[in-house]
């Protein structure tokens, strides 16, 4: 039993295997948010169909007309759920057609019609996956930062300053230096919260309310004073191009660096948390505090590292928008981005990898949103029903459990924000 | 005729055989102790009974009547009443708001009738002997009376077949009497009752029938006066057991830790140890002996860093550390084995191999600057969990998957493979089964012959005896004398009540026949 020359056994010695687990802690973990996904969407069905006047008429005369009454509900999920997709990914049809023509003669203007919706989406997706990735590192801390639209806010606002007040520098300092500035002001406006619990325990999720608070009124009067662009709207100005996140494509499709940003951040986040001991600390203070102690963490410091990184994210998030997207700010500039990030992060189980697929999501739902209302006349709502009910099966994965029949996990995962 | 039979018990989990055709009969006013090791399958036989499980197969039979178990609720309304290892109690509420929870007795409706239920447990305090003021929170009470509580609400619901879980697990040996007292006046008042425990020592001193469970299967039942310890060990382990902790003489050589005039506060701000003064050598086992709750426990927390010191020096190899943090300690070369696992041994939801590494991840070779080393985790992880012998499927799955015992295995892996010279180990075998205890018991011991300075805390005397080569008892934040390894149980018990050395009689100190034994 002393013998120390024991050598592992074969597979345990494939590095694979070992990141396999690490990326998706069991094919389990991955089953039921699925799962939640498809349920939100039966149901959200139901509403649309329930909600349907077209469908309740028919449903009225079941006993004349039982068929009609299975049609018109039909129609009008299909419709809608069509729209939504169609809206949101685009007609693959169209798609393929759009290349033909592409390679045949030359002429992108109807693949770039056909590739819009898709790219929309992804436009949508990218401030989620910052965002998303924001609350997830804090969770993996045991942090629950509800501050992620302020420091949304702050980030916004710090990069479309360093956008439009520095003139006439190169975009590869300009650009990178904008983006700096977006994440400087959300990791100012983490660390604060961040300093407050380490240092004197005031609970992170009070004080990051008040930071969203203090964010939102400070940029109403940043966007009226100091930071309002001649005219009367309280906006910004521009920001000069050398600042801008470059476009993929002619306007006017919007998909813009910032995708693959979030993409390569998202990667960076999953070796930090995972393939460091940075993170090893992080989730080690997350998971067990009082083992951490024990161990000799410093868990004051990484409470505050940890609001920092989630800071400085979120403002990533922001300053994406404003770069990509926006090219300046005006009063209400999020869309609940922050706030959203919160149920992106719970369905993608605090996972870089899960918080990019669950940030996707999003953005095809609320990329499809517009085009349902217009053409299903499905209010936009009913997106926001949707993804509240994927996140209330993500969060009581009993209900799921109960639902399909799945033997429950031998064991519970350990919460990762003790709130 | 009995009041309660299983027949043929069979419950299987994913992979596990939990329970194999188990049959169990208890008869009216009899003590029945289940015997078995950690994952032998007691609890989840329990489980069933209180309709927590469904058994895959057989049957339940009380009072010779078959019946299916619904649920605890079910299991209560048909007098079954388990008082559970750890306690159901809510902290901030009254004995008597505990006892009625769930069961609310109230006045017109709504309004609580806090009197009648108070005079009820007076009644059932006075009948069995359960002494406990209802008026008292819980958070105020010993564990010993928390358990009493705990028991009065079993009675409280008028049960009359009793399961008590490892119910000494966490009492001290006077608490124990008391506790066996109280059994015994359950059993004179007709009741019958289910002691599980892998305590030896215990089953043979109460039970009238063992019955031993080895990896979910009945290995033999046996009455006590015709088996002896060795003869149970063996039936729960499946081989011969050590029941003596093999060492030789200690070589004492320099002092390691030397401990001087320490005042500690309890994370409350209460004094816990008040003036200590205490020296352990490379090579020695110091075990500090004393009834729970004497200071023991903020003595390890202000040596390893978790609690500040509020006077006093501690000196480790010559350097003064009564300022240092923990990681400052842990580089020292001090091992620390927590006396709770789950709180500070241990990140449950983490793999085995991340926990391996808990103390040395960021120091080669596990991490070249801030990457880690997955691979160098991975083989590290694989190694320990053999050379310790830790029962794991994989050093991938969660800590919180396994038993108790190797949980213990992983952290004494851990905390016995870098290199230390000191080991501090609380409570080391606290819940363990017998193979667990001996293996501990031999690693501590390997340590000390290498030369580490080892303290040993903990609440199991039987323990302290064992391993010990000078014995400190502590009592109210004090080390009140160190004796030699030699030392008689009623010398050290007096110590620990607070009898004054001075006044120990010599009776006391005569030294006992036959070799140290040791309780499981």
């Amino acid at each position: 039993m002393t013998d120390k020359t024991v050598k592992p056994t074969p597979s345990e010695k494939k590095d694979d295997k070992f990141d396999l687990r690490q990326i998706f802690e069991g094919s389990y973990n991955t089953l039921l948010p699925l799962l939640a996904i498809f349920t939100g969407l039966v149901i959200g069905a139901i509403v649309i169909a329930g909600t349907d006047a077209t469908v309740i008429a028919a449903w009225k005369n079941f006993f004349q007309a039982p068929g009609a009454a299975f049609a018109a509900t039909w129609t009008s999920i299909a419709t809608a759920y069509g729209a939504l997709f169609g809206g949101s990914l685009g007609n693959p049809r169209d798609i393929v057609a759009g290349f033909q023509t592409y390679f045949s003669t030359g002429d992108n203007a109807a693949l770039l019609k056909a590739i819009y919706p898709i790219t929309e989406s992804l436009t949508t997706a990218t401030p989620y996956i910052f965002a998303g990735l924001a609350v997830a590192v804090g969770f993996r801390c045991g942090l629950f930062n509800i501050g992620a639209e302020g420091q949304f806010f702050m980030g916004a606002l710090g990069s479309v300053f360093v956008g439009y007040s520095l003139q006439g520098l190169p975009a590869f300092i300009h650009l990178p230096l904008a983006l700096l500035g977006g994440i400087a002001a959300g990791a100012l406006w983490g660390a604060i919260p961040g300093y407050l619990k380490a240092k004197f325990g005031a609970h992170e999720v009070v004080n990051t309310i008040m930071m969203n608070w203090i964010g939102f009124r400070l940029s109403d009067w940043l966007l009226n004073g100091p930071m309002k662009s001649p005219g009367f709207r309280p906006v910004t100005r521009n920001i000069a191009e050398s600042a801008q996140l470059p476009h993929f494509f002619p306007d006017p499709l919007r998909v813009n660096w910032g995708f693959i940003l979030a993409l390569l951040v998202a990667w960076l986040i999953y070796w930090l948390l995972f393939k460091t001991t940075i993170g090893f600390e992080i989730r080690t203070v997350g998971a067990n505090p009082d083992a951490a102690k024990y161990a000799g963490v410093n868990i004051v410091r990484n409470f505050v590292l940890a609001m920092v990184i989630s800071g400085g994210l979120a403002g990533l998030s922001g300053a994406s928008q404003v770069l990509g997207v926006d090219h300046w700010v005006g009063q209400g500039f999020s869309a609940g981005y922050g706030f959203d990030a919160i149920a992106i992060a719970l369905l993608g189980k605090s996972h870089p990898f899960g918080v990019v697929l669950a940030a996707l999501l999003f953005g095809v739902l609320r990329g499809g949103a517009t085009r349902m209302q217009s053409l299903a006349g499905i209010p936009v709502d009913i997106i926001s029903i949707i993804q509240g009910l994927v996140i209330v099966f993500v969060a009581a994965p009993d209900i799921i459990r109960w639902l399909y029949r799945i033997r429950p996990a031998e064991h519970k995962q350990a919460l990762q924000s003790r709130g | 005729m009995p009041v309660l039979e299983l027949r043929g018990i069979t419950k299987t989990f994913p992979g596990v055989k939990a329970n194999q055709d188990i049959d169990l009969t208890l008869e009216k006013g009899e003590i029945h102790a289940l015997l078995g090791e950690n994952g032998a399958g007691k609890t989840t036989l329990m489980n069933i009974l209180y309709g927590l499980y469904k058994p895959d197969k057989g049957e339940i039979l009380i009072n010779d009547q078959k019946v299916d178990i619904e649920g605890p609720n079910d299991a209560i309304a048909r007098g079954i009443g388990m008082v559970h290892q750890h306690f159901m109690l809510v902290p901030v509420m009254t004995v008597t708001e505990n006892v009625m929870l769930g069961n609310e007795t109230t006045k017109s409706g709504v309004l609580l009738d806090r009197e009648k239920v108070t005079q009820r447990i007076r009644e059932i305090s006075d009948r069995y002997g359960l002494e406990v003021d209802p008026n008292a929170y819980i958070k105020d009470l010993p564990v010993g009376i928390q358990q009493r509580v705990e028991i009065i609400k079993v009675l409280y619901r008028q049960a009359d077949i009793l399961i008590l879980d490892e119910p000494t697990a966490v009492l001290t040996p006077q608490e124990v009497d008391g506790l066996f007292k109280i059994i015994h006046s359950l059993i004179d008042s007709g009741k019958s009752l289910i002691f599980i425990t892998h305590k030896l020592k215990e089953v043979l001193h109460i039970a009238n029938r063992i019955t031993v469970l080895r990896l979910g299967q009945v290995v033999g039942s046996a009455i006590p006066g015709e088996v002896d310890e060795q003869k149970l060990a063996e039936m729960m382990v499946g081989r011969e057991v050590n029941l003596v902790v093999e060492k030789k003489v200690a070589q004492p050589k320099e002092a390691v830790l030397k401990v001087k005039d320490l005042h500690v506060n309890d994370e409350r701000g209460n004094p816990a140890v008040n003036g200590l003064n205490l020296d352990v050598h490379a090579g020695e086992v110091v075990g500090v002996a004393g009834v729970q709750g004497n200071g023991q426990t903020e003595l390890v927390y202000a040596l390893t860093g978790l609690l500040p010191l509020k006077s006093g020096t501690i000196h480790l190899n010559g350097k003064d550390i009564h300022k240092a943090t923990p990681r400052q300690i842990i580089e020292q070369g001090v091992a620390h084995v927590p006396e709770d696992r789950q709180k500070h041994g241990l990140v449950l939801s983490f793999p085995l191999l991340d926990n391996m590494v808990l103390c040395t991840y960021y120091k080669p070779p596990f991490a070249k600057g801030v990457n880690m080393q997955d691979r160098v985790i991975a083989e590290n992880g694989s190694m320990l969990v053999k050379q310790f012998d830790v029962r794991t499927p994989s050093i991938f799955v969660a800590a919180s998957t396994l038993s108790g015992g190797n949980q213990q295995k992983v952290i004494v892996a851990r905390e016995f493979s870098r290199p230390i010279k000191l080991l501090i180990a609380s409570q080391p075998t606290r819940g363990l089964d017998v193979g667990s205890i001996e293996y501990i018991h031999s690693r501590i011991i390997e340590k000390r012959d290498e030369g580490t300075a080892v303290l040993v805390v903990s609440s199991e005397l039987d323990e302290i005896i064992a391993l010990s080569d000078r014995i400190a008892v502590m009592y109210r934040g004090k080390i009140v004398d160190i004796l030699p390894a030699g030392a008689t149980k009623e010398h050290l018990g007096l110590l620990m009540a607070g009898v004054k050395p001075e006044d120990i009689p010599d009776s006391a100190k005569k030294k006992s026949a036959g070799p140290v034994e040791k309780v499981f």
